[in-house]
């Protein structure tokens, strides 16, 4: 259960990023998480959402991207979604396979928006 | 409503300690490994084993994680070598910042060899790196022969599977081979080795991937310093 964890580093990149515009609100902090990152998104929201509450950061969304588990065949160079761990070239046959996505932790982007912008009644569609 | 690009690891300030921690390792031609498993599938005892079988001269020290106590330095304190307790106080894990600080005060020019032994939990140190050369995770055989399915992540990432606990194979119903071929499912090639701490049964298995791993990590002779 490092899901707290990560949620305070999500946090404090997010704090990091909204001191260098200070006249804009964090609205929503897009993520990356692999499938074999060993990290439970629904956990990842509890804690984000537990540790925003009360704050000025409250009401912040946490937008995760799950990535699949994926290889890519060195001899055809074909990419493909692991299914059942089953890392061999499913075009080729080959063994000769690496690993390219699955282990993401990453922050993506972060939402901001004027101040005033969301309390002006309606959600700010520009 | 403007969208910033991030674009960068999550824990991109560990990632960073970790890096330069690893280049200090490769100068002074150390071989970092961090050990990982559940609670209690041997990675102290593991230790002892270990450190009773190498020279006393050798030039080798080890860093222990725990949530409380420092009872596993005080086992280990008994080999003469450095040993010091990383008391985490809750957390799940080690992570760089804890090994930068703990290394602090020993000279990286008198060790050959760092072992770290991560708190005992197969799911959270997956996700940080700790400058280590390679990641060795323990398994014993009194766990279920499906963790390396059902963790993955540690699996992928381990260079090592030490099979631990091996002298028990007669009163469990652990199937040993399903159990490398689930490592390897998930892991394919992945190295395993079978021991037993209790009866000293494969250790020299893992002494010499050991030795093995500290050759491949010394300076080429051309770099040595007098």
């Amino acid at each position: 259960m490092h899901e707290m964890g990560i949620a305070y580093s999500v946090l404090a990149a997010v704090r990091t990023e909204a001191a260098r515009c200070p006249d804009k609100a964090p609205r929503k902090v897009g993520v990356r998480i692999g499938e074999m990152s060993a990290l439970d998104p629904d956990a990842l929201r509890f804690c984000f959402e537990a540790i925003t509450r009360d704050t000025d950061l409250a009401g912040l969304e946490l937008d995760i991207e799950i990535c699949p588990f994926r290889y890519r065949c060195r001899e055809c160079g074909h990419e493909f979604v692991v299914q059942d761990y089953q890392s061999q070239c499913p075009q080729c046959a080959s063994l000769e396979t690496e690993c390219i996505g699955g282990q993401e932790l990453d922050l993506v982007y972060l939402e901001v928006e004027e101040y005033g912008a969301a309390t002006a009644g309606t959600k700010s569609t520009q | 409503m403007e969208r910033l690009p991030l674009e960068r690891k999550v824990l991109s300030e560990n990632d960073r300690i970790a890096a330069e921690l690893r280049t200090r390792f490769q100068e002074h031609g150390i071989l970092c490994l961090n050990l990982i498993s559940s609670p209690g599938s041997g990675k102290t005892s593991l230790l002892e084993c270990t450190l009773e079988s190498l020279p006393r001269h050798d030039r080798v020290a080890v860093l222990t994680g725990d949530i409380q106590t420092d009872n596993d330095a005080a086992r280990l304190k008994r080999f003469h070598f450095p040993v010091k307790q990383i008391t985490t106080g809750g957390t799940c894990h080690l992570d760089a910042r804890m090994i930068e600080r703990h290394l602090a005060d020993w000279k990286l020019e008198d060790l050959d060899l760092l072992f770290i032994e991560n708190v005992g939990n197969l799911v959270c140190p997956a996700s940080y790196d700790l400058g280590e050369a390679a990641k060795v995770v323990v398994l014993s055989v009194t766990e279920g022969e499906d963790k390396p399915l059902k963790y993955p992540s540690i699996f992928f990432k381990s260079d090592l599977l030490i099979l631990n606990k091996v002298d028990l194979l007669p009163y469990v119903p652990f199937d040993i081979n399903a159990a490398a071929e689930n490592a390897r499912r998930v892991h394919p090639g992945m190295e395993i080795v079978k021991v037993s701490c209790l009866t000293g049964n494969g250790l020299h298995d893992w002494m010499m991937w050991l030795e093995q791993r500290r050759r491949a990590c010394k300076p080429a002779p051309a770099t040595l310093r007098s």
